[in-house]
């Protein structure tokens, strides 16, 4: 009993002791707006919708974002351009709604869509959280640098036929008998 | 010193009686810790300090306190306001009230006739224990044998079975 | 400037110096405790967070002050009035310096003691008239708390007061020039802590506003300025009991004459505050229960021991 309450009472004073002594520790503390945090590059923040090497938009409106979105914060219209390519009409994003989850970008076929390291998205009028085409559109690849949608895929434009993209075959001209 | 008497006097009285008319009981045990501070304070006018602390510590500390923590216990509300105040109705207190003002009369004309002095000097702590612990001892011994009597019971009652 | 003890100039002083030192303890305390868990506390607002309180207060005294409609008014109403000038009148007897003070009062400890017993009125009041679960909860713990806990407490400290053969807490003070009480009284002033943290109900004895349990226990329905009453009451109970144990245990102003009275006094209150915040950082809550046996099992017979050998020696030691 004695050597309960002794024990129980040096231990009481052991957590003081071991409590006490964190003062002169290092803080864990970062003063996030002073000092900034290191992001990692895969970090799911804002999303941007990027272009491909040449320039161009590389998102072909083909709404599988918008089906994988699991809080339905994309809208965007099909619009297609003379030469064939197909491209949004407009592209919207309500990031009060979104959740950072990446579905849009697992679910793009053509890398348009990607979420980068930035979270500072923070507005007073709740209307400037819906993000238009012109605000997601950046000048660069993003996490891709060498990929181009229409030169890999077999869709036909103006001045590349079937068959022309890179690592395809010839169409298989099925009325000839030859092998 | 002599009107601060008055005035804790009045004001005993007066809570006093409001502890009576009030129908809230929370609200008239609140009267009656003030009733009771102020009896320690003509406790302390009169120079006996250490009897007005003790009246604050054990009377308006410990068992108001004890009295408010049963009330709370009870599921007390509007309807028990309501009955408070059916009992209050002039037939139920008349007869009391005349009967308890013929005594306060006698009272007042007994006490009227007594000569008195207010005594300056005070009576600490040394003195009340002188006597507690010298002529009052058998008593002083005897209330301590109850209040064990009431521990034990008190523990017999609160004893897991 | 001539301070002398109850003169207008002492009175207002202390009064001033207590409730600004109280709410500054607010941010103090919030600071301590960040470095306690390795954090850095509020140290935003003003020099390493000074005006911080100032923000605090801003924002206490702007808040809406809100009456539940369901409320009993009057009771609601004094509960934190009652705490704030209970706390504030104990603060009459403490010595502070030799001719600091309010008044010489040759009963002061039971004074103490009468003042910490009405202020369980106003966590009962302020919990039974919120007519809300949690909070009737938090004062039910709170009002046995502080009812049995009051016991261990005045008798921890009768061993001091037998040792002095006095009341007056300046005879308590002046009667430890050759040595502190806390060599010969170290169980009563172990006691005499676990008690005053339990009756100024902070952590690891803060079961009456338990927030994990029962939200904020008895000044759940309380905002605005009467949430700060309660708030600031809190804390100024935290600077009694730190001058009480300062004053009983630890010579009050006694120290080496390079510095003054006062100022001794100021750093051993102090050194008590952060302790009491060193507390808060480190030991768990107990359990309801636990705290009632600990106390009543525990406390009580080791109290009752302690005085009654305090007794035997000063009976054995007089010719």
């Amino acid at each position: 009993m004695i050597k309960l309450i002794v024990y129980t009472l040096l231990s009481q004073v052991r957590t003081l002791w071991l409590v006490f002594i964190k003062i002169f520790q290092k803080k864990d503390t970062v003063e996030y707006p002073d000092s900034q945090p290191y992001m990692f590059p895969r970090w799911r923040g804002r999303i941007i919708l990027s272009r491909d090497p040449d320039g161009e938009e590389r998102c072909v409106a083909c709404n599988l974002c918008a089906v994988a979105c699991p809080v339905d914060c994309i809208a965007l219209q099909k619009g297609e351009m003379e030469d064939g390519r197909w491209y949004p009409e407009f592209f919207r994003i309500n990031f009060s709604r979104c959740i950072m989850c990446g579905f849009c970008e697992e679910a793009c076929p053509t890398n348009a869509i990607q979420l980068t390291p930035d979270f500072e998205m923070a507005e007073y009028v709740r209307q400037d959280m819906v993000w238009e085409k012109e605000d997601l559109l950046i000048n660069g690849t993003g996490k891709y640098h060498d990929y181009n949608f229409y030169r890999v895929a077999g869709k036909k434009i103006e001045g590349k036929d079937k068959g022309e993209a890179l690592n395809e075959a010839a169409p298989i001209d099925v009325k000839s008998l030859m092998p | 010193m002599i009107a601060l008497f008055y005035i804790a006097g009045a004001v005993a009285v007066i809570s006093t009686i409001a502890v009576i008319m009030q129908t809230n009981i929370v609200h008239a045990l609140l009267y009656m810790v003030v009733s009771l501070l102020a009896v320690a304070v003509i406790f302390y006018v009169l120079g006996a300090p250490f009897a007005a602390v003790l009246e604050a510590i054990v009377y308006a500390g410990a068992i108001m306190v004890l009295f408010l923590f049963v009330i709370m216990m009870l599921n007390l509300g509007q309807h028990t306001r309501n009955e408070e105040k059916s009992w209050l109705t002039p037939k139920g207190w008349l007869g009391p009230s005349i009967l308890s003002g013929v005594l306060l009369a006698q009272l007042v004309n007994v006490m009227s006739h007594l000569s008195y002095e207010i005594v300056p000097e005070q009576i600490g702590v040394m003195e009340v224990s002188a006597l507690l612990f010298g002529p009052y001892v058998l008593a002083v011994e005897l209330a301590s044998i109850l209040l064990l009597a009431g521990l034990v019971s008190a523990y017999h009652l609160a004893k897991p079975k | 400037m001539d301070l002398e003890i109850g003169s207008p100039l002492t009175v207002g002083l202390i009064l001033g110096v207590v409730i600004v030192t109280a709410a500054l303890l607010i941010t103090v305390e919030r600071r301590l405790l960040g470095f306690w868990q390795e954090r850095l506390g509020p140290n935003r607002v003003g020099w390493f967070g000074s005006l911080q309180v100032v923000a605090d207060m801003i924002k206490i005294f702007t808040k809406e002050d809100w009456i539940p409609p369901f409320a009993d008014k009057f009771s609601f109403v004094i509960a934190p009035g009652i705490i704030m000038s209970v706390v504030l009148l104990s603060f009459a007897v403490i010595p502070f310096a030799p001719n600091i003070g309010v008044i010489d009062s040759n009963i002061g400890v039971l004074f103490v003691l009468a003042m910490a017993s009405l202020g369980a009125y106003s966590v009962m009041l302020g919990g039974l008239s919120s007519d809300n679960k949690y909070a009737l909860l938090g004062s039910l713990r709170a009002a046995a708390q502080m009812i049995s806990y009051e016991v261990f407490m005045g008798i921890s400290l009768l061993g001091v007061v037998a040792l002095t053969g006095s009341f007056n807490l300046r005879e308590i003070v002046n009667a430890q020039s050759d040595g502190w009480y806390i060599i010969p009284q170290f169980i009563g002033f172990v006691i005499f802590l676990i008690a005053g943290v339990a009756e100024s109900h902070r952590l690891p004895f803060d079961i009456p506003e338990a927030e994990q349990e029962i939200c904020a226990g008895y000044h759940t329905e309380y905002s605005g300025m009467k949430f700060g009453m309660f708030f600031v009451a809190e804390y100024l109970g935290l600077v009694l009991i730190s001058s009480l144990i300062t004053v009983l245990f630890f010579g009050g102003w006694l120290g080496p004459t390079f510095l003054p009275p006062i100022v001794w006094f100021s750093i051993k209150a102090f050194a008590f505050i952060a302790f009491f915040v060193l507390m808060r950082a480190a030991v768990p809550r107990p359990r309801y229960d636990q705290l009632m046996s600990y106390g009543w099992l525990f406390l009580l017979p080791v109290s009752l021991i302690n005085l009654l050998v305090t007794g035997a020696i000063i009976l054995s030691s007089q010719p």
